[in-house]
């Protein structure tokens, strides 16, 4: 299998990073520590032709135990168009420090896919061209992917509890309001 | 004279129609009203997948021109806002914009559960119902409403202007 020949070569030049190789029904997924993903998915790039990075996103694994995960990690998905064969990557990322290096300047397509990745889990991008929230609103506290933000938030967005003040400030100017206002 | 009276043809509730002059006589309040409920000029606003539905009830089996009902591409322009979708917390501040945008007199209907109560999207990022920032005049539930649905709650609206008051000068 070409994949798992990839995943032996790249634990033969990053020794102390690779942490775990998996195979599942035919997809091979490497655990590996962040220190050295740029390195790594720059040798994936060149070396293997994995000119297109498929998917990007992070995850939360506060319910999930298991060897070597840490409360996050990101997950790369890579396909080599011209060798047909795809490499699943998933970097840890401890809960006390969330942050990785960026690959935005290798793949661009990274770019919001980061950005989604920072605004929804607080994952810090280093050498990010541009990490501010992509979804959420700007001035948004918290990040809502975490499995420990509760499902209608800690509390109310400031941006509508203004549009509230600001529909009843309004309301003088509408018909009803006005007359209203008059009596 | 009595028998030009006779021939006035009632057009609607109150208004009727002198053939020979090409008049219509009838008190301001109920021409208004009618004229109103009869020109409702929607913007053109969808929010999410019930904006699907608002498209095809203005298509042509549906012919929401035959209640003059025409879709209106600017807010300035409009007087009804049908909020067709999920209304998020970052897209609300626009919306009330758009509204803002809209000249006396406007209306607001409610299209979908969403709109109408936040629906299943009981989370963080919707806003719980319209109504938290806006005026609504009528609601439609359904997720989504059909496009009869979307007409009925139009039609509302039309029964709704037909019933007010003096909603054209503060000294009625």
């Amino acid at each position: 299998m070409e994949q798992l020949g990839i995943a032996e070569q790249l634990r033969e030049k990053f020794p102390g990073s690779i942490l775990e190789i998996i195979t599942h029904r035919g997809q091979v997924t490497l655990l590996v520590d962040r220190k050295d993903i740029f390195a790594i998915c720059q040798v994936l790039k060149t070396d293997h032709q994995m000119n297109h990075l498929n998917c990007l996103c992070g995850v939360d694994n506060l319910k999930r135990t298991a060897a070597h995960l840490e409360r996050f990690e990101v997950v790369y998905q890579f396909y080599s168009i011209d060798n047909r064969t795809s490499l699943r990557i998933k970097a840890q990322i401890p809960e006390s420090d969330p942050s990785i290096d960026s690959i935005t300047s290798l793949w661009t397509g990274a770019n919001w896919l980061e950005r989604e990745t920072y605004d929804l889990l607080g994952i810090v991008f280093n050498n990010h061209p541009k990490l501010e929230r992509i979804l959420t609103a700007e001035d948004w506290e918290g990040y809502p992917l975490r499995k420990d933000y509760a499902l209608r938030g800690d509390k109310e967005w400031k941006g509508l509890e203004e549009l509230r003040e600001k529909a009843i400030r309004l309301r003088q100017y509408d018909f009803y309001g006005a007359q209203t206002e008059q009596e | 004279m009595g028998k030009m009276n006779n021939n006035l043809v009632q057009i609607a509730d109150g208004i009727k129609f002198i053939p020979g002059a090409s008049a219509i006589v009838a008190p301001l309040n109920k021409l208004i009203n009618w004229g109103r409920a009869g020109s409702i000029w929607p913007a053109t606003f969808g929010l999410a997948c019930c904006a699907i539905e608002m498209m095809v009830a203005g298509s042509s089996t549906n012919d929401l021109d035959r209640f003059g009902i025409i879709f209106r591409a600017s807010p300035r322009q409009a007087d009804c806002l049908i909020l067709a979708g999920t209304i998020t917390k970052k897209m609300a501040p626009v919306v009330r914009r758009v509204f803002d945008q809209m000249p006396e007199p406007r209306y607001v209907l409610a299209m979908g559960s969403c709109a109408c109560t936040g629906g299943i999207f009981d989370t963080y990022a919707v806003v719980q119902g319209a109504d938290e920032f806006l005026p609504v005049d009528v609601y439609i539930p359904g997720c989504p409403p059909r496009p009869e649905a979307l007409l009925e709650g139009l039609i509302k609206l039309q029964e709704k202007i037909m019933q007010e008051q003096g909603r054209w000068s503060n000294l009625v």
